[in-house]
């Protein structure tokens, strides 16, 4: 698996650079929901649980010189692949944990993944919090059961990027994708792309470390 | 989801393999610990099968062995285990003689001989017996005598009276109300049945709805907890659940396992399988044993979920695990399968793949493309078009198992988040039938074949949203999406680039030949072949006369009652000829392969005769085009 930081100074000054993201959080809070809102623009009422992990790939424009492209993997969010979650966030350069906001267990999921990312993943890992559904509230107000407040305290205090947001209305979607892209280090993106050209580091390929047998087939991160 | 070390070291395990082979699977997972990096991860070792050894193959088997261009012949097929696959598993029991209305044989009891048209219907058993037993590629027995000659079968009175009296020409078309109820309630078998109100109020309602549902299928455990059930939820059920439990565990408790029964029209079967009990109650018509099949199948999909191991941990730490949980969102898969049992597949019911038709020299270069573009880390790559394989890669030692394969279709093409999704998948999961102690990972890539498909085409599913392709590629190695992504970048490139994905893209349009386009002023109006050293089936397209779910319904439980009736355990019937007042139609066995074959009811035995022959001829002709045979393998 491979998380790439790869940056390319164009001609004008224009720069493009490339994150991985991962998506955590419980089942059915809308995981996949937000993707195929922020990928394809698109939204779902009946859509079955994710099988195993899925992959997108969406770039967007910060302005007109930078440009920067999502590897997303969306991840199930059942109790039985909670195994398989270290290996899409272990280089993830940012994740977007969600709950939702009609079902307070899912906060307090949120919570513990927040905790296991800011334990395990990358220390510069940026995440932001999602508290999805906001449509189901604003149809019926009683329906909320995390009030803004208490989940935007929780936010400030664990230092993440907070929204809430609906991926039936696109409510903060895309604002959510680009906010993050705004704060991931794009210019040190840069000068690592440039280095990585000249050997790239180790921690960049996520498959390095379980597979040195693979280093002999090349810097393994660039296979795609 | 257990990682690899538990893997290696689950004790429990189910006693499939022989022993030589359960010991060095053991030593291959502890190799893997030590340098799964460098190696891929080891395949356990196959159960020899030698054709010789199965006394119901011995004829085809012996010619079998001594022809040149296919020799092996197990041992080369896509997706052939073992003879037991060829030979579906159901010669063991004939419980629940399947007669409906629509499908009654004329005589399950009616000798040989007197099902094969002969010109001396006094004195023919053994020549016609022998005769059909013909290979399909034995040059000697070409032509129309493979059945028998029919030709001068002059038809009784009786039977033209019979015959002129069947007006209705399209009669699974037209449904009488009366005796087709089932054929109707079809109609809404899917329709969810709504939650209970929280008053309790529709509860009753709800009941009856419930009540009216033709199929259902549940699984519990051992000590009684729902765990799946296809129509109701936990609520309404439960008291059902509840008597299911109290007579098995009945049972149970006696030593002495209850297999089935039948309340009025309705036939209950159990299959018992370690810590689960699954319930089929069925209106349909099907057999025991292709109820238990279809068990069998949803028993499957659970390991493929859980690996047996992790299963049977679950319940040894804790007997009264709510399965549910960890299965939460394979409902859909589940699902899935149930429904396509209820609807009729012609594979659960032959137990076999059907492939996508394209030249030999066309797929020929798919095979060598995927040759060339393959990666180490790739166990199994499959190439899968509308639900048809298109083209699979292999390693020598391991085929692929059919039951497997149909649950990854099922996963592509039933249960719609894959799909749906737009982007790359990487899936864990366990293919049961090659190794249920542990994961594989799945990566799979779905192609829209839409941008010119041609309105009307048919679309071979019920889905209906399944014109697309699929790229499959199985690893061992959790972290190896990469590098199968990478394989199928190549993949989709290089078949762009030599146009074997324009043939591709083509032959889905095309979709299912007609009947009368394979053979030509047929009475035939459907046909199911299927190749048992393959273990693949080919079919017609249903179109023009089973339109609709309830017509391919009907059709279906003909095929089951034709099925049934060669296969039951008291049937040693090699051919069985079937009338009924809506079809007629044909069963034909032989170690090489099945033929079902249906026309409208006035056609005549002849005509059906000569149609089954020229399906056969078809077949021989067109075997490296209809069928995977070996596909590419490394």
């Amino acid at each position: 698996m491979a998380a790439r930081m790869q940056q390319g100074s164009r001609p004008g000054g224009a720069r493009f650079a490339q994150f991985k993201l991962v998506l955590l959080g419980e089942s059915a809070v809308g995981k996949s929901s937000l993707v195929l809102r922020f990928v394809k623009d698109q939204f779902d009422d009946y859509r079955e649980s994710t099988i195993g992990a899925a992959f997108l790939t969406q770039t967007i424009a910060l302005d007109d010189q930078t440009t920067v492209k999502f590897e997303i993997w969306d991840t199930a969010g059942q109790e039985r692949y909670k195994s398989l979650a270290p290996m899409y966030y272990r280089n993830a350069n940012c994740a977007v944990v969600v709950y939702d906001i009609t079902q307070a267990a899912s906060l307090d999921k949120a919570k513990a993944w927040v905790k296991e990312l800011q334990r395990q993943a990358n220390e510069n890992i940026i995440i932001a919090l999602a508290g999805n559904k906001a449509d189901l509230v604003a149809e019926q107000p009683d329906k909320r059961a995390v009030t803004t407040a208490d989940a935007e305290a929780y936010a400030r205090e664990a230092n993440l990027l907070f929204f809430e947001t609906s991926a039936k209305t696109a409510e903060n979607v895309k604002e959510l994708f680009t906010a993050m892209a705004k704060k991931l280090p794009i210019e040190q993106a840069s000068q690592r792309g440039m280095r990585s050209a000249a050997g790239r580091p180790g921690g960049v390929d996520l498959g390095l470390r379980q597979e040195p047998g693979q280093q002999t087939s090349g810097p393994g991160g660039c296979q795609c | 989801m257990p990682s690899d070390e538990e893997r290696g070291a689950a004790p429990a395990r189910e006693a499939k393999t022989p022993p030589q082979n359960e010991a060095s699977t053991r030593e291959g997972n502890t190799a893997m610990e030590q340098s799964r990096e460098l190696t891929p991860p080891p395949l356990p070792p196959r159960p020899l099968h030698n054709l010789m050894n199965d006394p119901s193959a011995s004829p085809a088997s012996l010619r079998l062995s001594t022809r040149s261009s296919r020799p092996r012949l197990l041992s080369q097929a896509t997706t052939a285990l073992s003879l037991a696959d060829a030979h579906p598993p159901s010669r063991s029991e004939s419980i629940g003689a399947s007669d409906t209305p629509s499908s009654r044989p004329v005589s399950r009891k009616q000798s040989p001989s007197r099902t094969v048209g002969s010109n001396d219907p006094g004195d023919q058993d053994d020549s016609a017996s022998l005769k059909s037993y013909a290979p399909t590629r034995d040059p000697r027995f070409d032509g129309e005598s493979i059945i028998g000659d029919i030709s001068k079968y002059v038809p009784s009175p009786a039977w033209k009276a019979l015959s002129s009296q069947v007006e209705r020409d399209d009669p699974l078309e037209q449904l009488d109300p009366k005796t087709d109820y089932y054929s109707l309630q079809i109609e809404h078998e899917f329709d969810e049945i709504p939650p209970i109100d929280a008053d309790g109020s529709n509860e009753e309602a709800l009941l009856e709805l419930w009540k009216t549902k033709l199929k259902h299928f549940f699984i519990l455990s051992a000590s009684g907890k729902p765990i799946y059930s296809r129509h109701g939820d936990d609520q309404l059920i439960s008291n059902y659940i509840g008597i299911a439990q109290t007579l098995i565990s009945f049972y149970q408790g006696a030593g002495d396992q209850l297999k089935g029964f039948t309340a009025g029209d309705t036939r209950f079967v159990m299959l018992s399988k370690g810590p689960l009990n699954l319930v089929a109650v069925s209106r349909l018509g099907e057999s025991d044993v292709q109820l238990r099949t279809q068990l069998e199948s949803l028993y499957m999909q659970i390991l493929s979920t859980l690996t047996l191991p992790s299963m049977e941990k679950m319940f040894s730490n804790r007997p009264s695990t709510d399965l549910r949980r960890p299965l939460a969102g394979t409902d859909v898969l589940l699902d899935g399968l149930a429904d396509g049992f209820t609807r009729g597949s012609p594979s659960t019911l032959l137990s076999a793949l059907e492939c996508l038709r394209l030249r030999k020299t066309h797929r020929q270069a798919i095979n060598d493309t995927l040759l060339k573009v393959r990666l180490p880390g790739l166990l199994y790559g499959l190439i899968v078009a509308a639900g048809r394989l298109v083209s699979v890669v292999r390693p020598k030692k391991h085929s692929l198992h059919p039951g497997d394969l149909h649950l990854i279709f099922n996963m592509l093409f039933e249960a719609g988040s894959v799909k749906a999704g737009g982007g790359e998948n990487w899936i864990p999961l366990c293919l049961p039938g090659f190794n249920n102690t542990g994961y594989l990972y799945m990566y799979v890539s779905f192609f829209s074949t839409l941008e010119n498909s041609v309105p009307g085409s048919e679309r071979p599913s019920s889905s209906g949203k399944d014109d697309e392709l699929a790229i499959v590629l199985i690893s061992a190695n959790r972290e190896g999406f990469f590098e199968l992504q990478k394989m199928r970048n190549d993949l989709v490139a290089q078949l762009e680039k030599n146009g074997s994905m324009a043939v591709i893209k083509a032959a889905i349009r095309k979709g299912h030949a007609s009947c009368s386009d394979i053979v030509p002023n047929t009475a035939l109006r459907h046909f199911l072949y299927k190749s048992r050293g393959n273990v693949q089936f080919t079919m017609p397209s249903f179109e023009p006369y089973y339109h609709g779910l309830v017509a391919r319904r009907r059709l279906m439980t003909l095929y089951a009652t034709l099925h049934d009736s060669i296969h039951s355990r008291t049937a040693h019937l090699k051919v069985q000829h079937c009338v009924a007042h809506d079809a007629v139609a044909l069963a034909w066995e032989t170690p090489l392969f099945e033929l079902y074959c249906v026309a409208g009811p006035q056609a005549s035995r002849e005509a059906l005769t000569e149609g089954a022959n020229r399906v056969v001829r078809w077949i021989r002709r067109e075997e490296e085009r209809v069928f995977i045979i070996g596909g590419a393998v490394f």
